[in-house]
């Protein structure tokens, strides 16, 4: 579904990512690890359109087309989701509108009809009852004076409402309680299918008890610089990153 | 410029001679006093110009380069009742009243629910009819600054006139529609609105600017508010002129004890566009709320200057201005919140926030507290800023396109400002209004 | 009236300090100004002659303009022919060392707390000081000089730096630029020049005190400070006059030229006799500041202004290169009948340049305190910043706190954000601190010390501590 090949990128005229590879397919679920400053969260920048990071080599292949020609509109229209670290507050425009808008847009450009207001609501109900959300929500302005596992928790509710091919979630589980996090795990684990991917950006293990993935990265400086299934993350959580800092460099 | 001053002057001043045949008799009547004293200083006022700090950023000369007729010298410019039924403000009940050119229209009106006692007429028939109802008013509210105060004065003869008597509530808003412009001139029309709420009394008043046509007139206007103690007046205005017109009106709120104020100022159209808001707050417990929302295209020109005296004690003054500037256009705010020696424990907010869309537009804003007394709380802030990078690419990575990101952008930056209009059925008219005259795409 | 305001009151009624006259013999000229009085004072300083062509340019201009007139400011017109403008202290002004200085003047500076003598310098700060018109004394000049630092009168910079001088004098402040720049530039007398060399790092404050002795004489010094490409500097000024019933004018211009990637931070602590309780006498403080950033340069002011009768000032940045600059701290307390029109001008021409105001304004008494400040981005400054914080204190209910905000907008790019409050000293703020055992009168000093701690915070430790104990003794009668 899509294919990561030696992709650069800068941020200010700072190197950030060096050469990455990764692919990932349908039904597939990839944790990308790493300690902080190593890129993950570019990485994810990156794929979304971004217009702060710059990519200077490398090419990325999504559903066939070249993703990195793409406006960020269209990338979501492509079915790419990335799920932010911080959440834009948006006052003043309702989570409704917002919604609404985004995924009359993409079955636009799949030429497909708006969806009724009425099959609107009923969807947003639905999703939000398995977040745990109140409906009263829906009402209220875009993250505008959210707590943050609120906000965290209205992106996973994007994600299901728009239920895109491929999801980002850059740090969905920083600055969430335990309650939270099985929440908006439990929002990924029913997202999750034969038809789509899932590339989750993390710092710590604890996530991948919830949600457990295919595939476990480990992220050093810009690079891939391990690869494995969940019990890399374990290891990891145990030994931390310095044993692999230090140590002989297995790419993907 | 010395020169053209003198032909201006003697032009209006010729203007007056034919004016006053007009009115036959009533040259006793202290509104013919009136207007000769105001003739008087605008003979002898310097035009305004930008070495004046009222008027540093806004050039008026382009006004006064015209010689404009007042409407009431001009030929009479028959409307339809389609046209006024396409420039009314729909979707909700109320009592209406109509302007051609500064001249009422009761054939147009509709004011037939009005509570006993609630007089809402042409001022130049309660000139006639009743005149101790305004004279005890109209001079006293608002003083003659300068040379468009006294040009609106030399030749005041009509405008909305709205007394509500104590404790009466008008639960119905008025809406006055003024239209503007003529084929055959390049008409001056200037209303003269005077706004009574006496005491406990309740309005709601829709001041509605639009014009007839695309041709080039101005408005010169002097609105005066009385709100008696205890009252509560609503005054709306969405100023929506042609984008050749001029546009400049002052207005003059004076609030008794406990009275609450709230002015929703909404500008659009017209090629320079001048307001002014003064409210003096002379009692105590006193609230006005000035909201204001201006948006500025092509190479138009809008100037907000308000002003809130906070006279007495124990008042709190609310003020929110909200601007996006696209194309050329220039913006200016000033405003002025005084606090007085007395007026112990005033609360007084006041905010200017302006978003400039392109390269070209520009923003003047001076934000200004004077305050002589020291147990207050004031604040005031200004921002200017273009629409927020971050939430652009947030809203488009969710699939929107680039436009109507940027429309949902402008709709959440208005929207503190939009939420304060109480009428919720006329929200909608203005949105489409924002987004109509940013040329954008409405959301 | 509560207890907390009575406090606040005898606070706030205390005398000026530094109001003493030191008698030492002055050689004047005679009152009045004209283009002899020129040439007189150009004589004087064995200027050459395209000094004093300069000065009777700018006085042929100043003859031109008319005396400006400001809103918020009021006192009795300046009679400019009933001034004097030159006065010097006898003794020879050239000394090479500390110990040739007349002795009552070393007095005067001990009562000033100026730091002139071996202990001070281990403080590490090299000093000039200017008594009336002239400057009478500059410490550490060896240790400069090996930096190729030049730290000298103006005077001085003019005879043996005249290329520098020539080529920055006017260049920020020009004498056209207002009616008391353009005197200013016709008579000044004297004041400190300032150049550090390409690369290099000024290892010591430099700091000059002001002083006006002689009656019914006007102050007009010049100051001209250059820090060229990647140098630093951090820059003092101290000012003081005694009590004179009559008052007395101070019309001073600063220019500042910050070369590429070089860095001035300019502070002054300007405590100018304020007047009597009844507003009798005091300076009249008219001063043109102005700096120019060049590109990644960085100008920072930092103000705490307590005197003067009548204070009008805005001491300003022009960014001019990309990526510059400009600070403004200000704290300007006012009292009696002290009047303050201050604040600051950050002109942004230059792409990606910054500025940040901070602004605290205290007024008491029966005094006006006014902040007037200018931001304005022009056309091809884009993703500019500017953000503004003036914050009026208020203590007793016969004083005014101002703001006027003028903010310039001209490009799209640019994010600028103003905010403004104004507070009194809360009761339950002192009440609080009481009730944790603390005095009034210092409940008063803290919370007034808290208010203005952005600024302090900027100010070179030395000054800092000197700053607070001035703003208490301005608000204070029980210190000192």
């Amino acid at each position: 579904m899509i294919q990561i090949k030696n992709l650069h990128a800068t941020v200010d005229g700072k190197k950030i990512l060096n050469g990455i590879n990764l692919e990932v397919n349908k039904g597939e679920v990839h944790a990308i690890m790493g300690p902080n400053g190593s890129g993950k969260s570019t990485l994810a920048n990156v794929l979304a359109g971004h217009e702060g990071y710059e990519v200077t080599d490398g090419e990325v292949i999504f559903n066939g087309k070249d993703l990195l020609e793409m406006s960020p509109e269209d990338r979501a229209r492509e079915g790419m989701f990335l799920a932010f670290q911080y959440p834009i507050e948006i006052p003043g425009i309702s989570n409704s509108v917002f919604l609404k808008t985004a995924i009359d847009e993409i079955r636009k450009y799949k030429g497909e009809e708006e969806i009724s207001a009425k099959d609107f609501l009923a969807l947003i109900k639905e999703k939000a009852k398995i977040l745990e959300m109140d409906n009263s929500l829906v009402s209220r302005s875009v993250n505008s004076g959210f707590s943050g596992g609120e906000k965290k928790r209205n992106e996973i509710l994007q994600m299901l409402m728009l239920n895109p091919a491929l999801a980002l979630l850059d740090e969905t589980d920083s600055g969430l309680d335990i309650d939270a996090l099985k929440i908006v795990s439990k929002g990924v684990n029913v997202f999750r299918s034969e038809n789509n991917g899932v590339i989750m950006v993390t710092h710590y293990q604890r996530l991948l008890d919830y949600i457990v993935p295919d595939f476990v990265h480990v992220l050093y400086k810009g690079q891939i610089i391990k690869s494995g299934d969940k019990n890399l993350a374990l290891e990891l959580e145990e030994k931390g990153y310095d044993w692999l800092k230090n140590g002989e460099l297995e790419t993907a | 410029m010395g020169t053209e001053n003198k032909e201006l002057k003697e032009w209006y001043k010729d203007q007056f001679v034919k004016f006053e045949k007009r009115l036959n008799g009533h040259s006793k009547s202290f509104m013919q006093k009136y207007r000769v004293e105001s003739l008087k200083k605008f003979d002898e006022f310097e035009l305004p110009n930008m070495k004046n700090e009222e008027w540093k950023y806004t050039n008026v000369r382009p006004i006064f380069k015209h010689n404009f007729r007042p409407a009431v010298l001009a030929e009479k410019v028959e409307v339809t009742r389609q046209l006024v039924d396409k420039k009314l403000y729909k979707q909700f009940d109320c009592n209406v009243m109509v302007f051609v050119n500064g001249q009422f229209e009761p054939a147009f009106s509709k004011l037939d629910c009005l509570p006993e006692g609630v007089l809402v007429d042409s001022l130049e028939k309660v000139l006639h009819i009743i005149p101790e109802l305004v004279e005890n008013k109209i001079t006293k509210l608002s003083a003659t600054e300068n040379s468009f105060n006294a040009l609106n004065g030399a030749f005041a003869l009509d405008g909305a006139f709205i007394y509500v008597p104590a404790g009466k509530i008008v639960e119905k808003p008025i809406q006055v529609l003024f239209l503007g412009g003529s084929k055959t001139d390049d008409v001056l029309i200037q209303p003269r609105n005077l706004i009574i709420a006496e005491e406990s009394a309740q309005v709601s008043v829709i001041a509605n600017y639009q014009p007839i046509d695309s041709d080039k007139y101005f408005t010169n206007i002097i609105t005066e508010v009385y709100a008696g103690k205890n009252s509560i007046i609503d005054l709306y205005k969405i100023q929506n002129e042609g984008s050749e017109s001029y546009h400049v009106e002052k207005m003059d709120v004076h609030q008794d004890e406990t009275s609450v104020f709230s002015h929703y100022s909404l500008s659009f159209g017209g090629s320079i566009v001048r307001n002014d808001v003064n409210s003096t707050l002379d009692g105590e417990h006193i609230e006005c709320n000035l909201f204001g929302l201006y948006l500025g295209n092509n190479d138009q020109h809008v100037d907000n200057h308000t002003f809130i005296d906070h006279a007495k004690p124990n008042c709190v003054s609310n003020e929110l201005y909200k601007g996006i500037l696209d194309g050329k256009s220039r913006g200016v705010f000033n405003g002025k919140v005084m606090v007085r020696e007395d007026a112990q424990k005033t609360l007084a907010y006041q905010s200017n926030k302006t978003v400039l869309l392109s390269d070209h537009s520009r923003i003047d804003t001076k934000p200004q507290l004077e305050i002589f007394a020291d147990d207050v709380k004031c604040s005031h802030g200004a921002t200017v800023g273009h629409l927020d990078d971050q939430a652009y690419f947030y809203i488009r990575s969710r699939g929107v396109p680039s436009d109507i990101a940027k429309s949902m952008l402008i709709r959440a930056f208005v929207s503190d400002v939009f939420e304060k209009i109480k009428i919720t059925e006329l929200r909608d008219q203005i949105n489409r209004l924002i987004f109509e005259h940013l040329q954008r795409v409405e959301i | 009236m509560s207890d907390d305001m009575k406090v606040v009151e005898d606070l706030t009624q205390s005398e000026y300090k530094w109001g003493f006259i030191t008698d030492i013999d002055a050689d004047e000229a005679p009152k009045g100004l004209n283009e002899d009085i020129i040439r007189f004072i150009s004589n004087k300083k064995n200027e050459p002659e395209w000094m004093t062509e300069w000065r009777l340019k700018a006085f042929k201009h100043w003859l031109t303009m008319k005396e400006p007139k400001w809103p918020n400011v009021k006192y009795p017109d300046v009679d400019f022919q009933d001034i004097k403008y030159y006065s010097a202290p006898k003794k020879k002004p050239e000394l090479e060392s500390l110990d040739q200085v007349d002795p009552e003047l070393l007095k005067t500076f001990e009562k000033l707390g100026i730091p002139m003598d071996e202990q001070k310098k281990l403080t590490g700060v090299a000093m000039d000081v200017v008594f009336d018109s002239v400057s009478v004394a500059t410490t550490f000049k060896e240790t400069l000089n090996e930096k190729g630092i030049i730290f000298c009168s103006i005077s001085d910079a003019i005879k043996n730096h005249p290329e520098l001088v020539k080529k920055y004098i006017g260049s920020v402040v020009p004498y056209t630029d207002n009616y008391y720049a353009a005197l200013n530039s016709a008579v000044f007398s004297d004041g400190s020049f300032v150049y550090i060399p390409k690369g290099v790092r000024c290892p010591m404050e430099l700091s000059t005190y002001f002083r006006i002795n002689a009656s019914e004489t006007g102050q007009f010094e010049r100051t001209l400070l250059i820090a060229d490409e990647e140098s630093y500097v951090s820059y003092l000024e101290g000012c003081t006059a005694p009590m004179r019933d009559e008052n007395q004018l101070h019309a001073a211009v600063v220019e500042l030229i910050s070369m590429d990637n070089a860095e001035i931070k300019y502070s002054t602590v300007q405590n100018w006799y304020p007047g009597d309780k009844e507003g009798k006498g005091g300076i009249y403080n008219f001063v043109t500041k102005r700096g120019v950033c060049h590109t990644n340069s960085k100008i920072s002011w930092t103000q705490v202004e307590t005197g003067s009768a009548v204070t009008w000032k805005y001491p300003g940045c022009i960014l001019k290169g990309d990526n510059s600059v400009g600070e403004f701290y200000s704290v300007a307390v006012t009292n009696h009948h002290q009047q303050a029109d201050t604040g600051t001008k950050m002109i942004h021409l230059g792409k990606n340049t910054k500025s940040t105001i901070i602004s605290k304004g205290i007024s008491a008494g029966k005094s006006q305190n006014s902040y007037r400040g200018l931001v304005k981005i022009g056309k091809n400054a884009d993703n500019s910043r500017n953000f503004s914080q003036c914050d009026s204190m208020l203590m007793g209910d016969r004083c005014g706190a101002h703001t006027f905000p003028y903010l310039e907008i001209e490009n799209q790019s640019a994010q600028v954000e103003h905010e403004a409050t104004t507070s009194k000293v809360g009761e339950d703020q002192i009440f609080y601190l009481n009730q944790r055992g603390i005095s009034t009168e210092d409940a008063i000093n803290l919370i007034v010390n808290g208010f203005c701690k952005e600024v302090f915070n900027e100010l070179p430790m030395e000054f800092a501590v000197e700053a607070q104990k001035l703003l208490a003794i301005s608000l204070e009668g029980s210190v000192g």
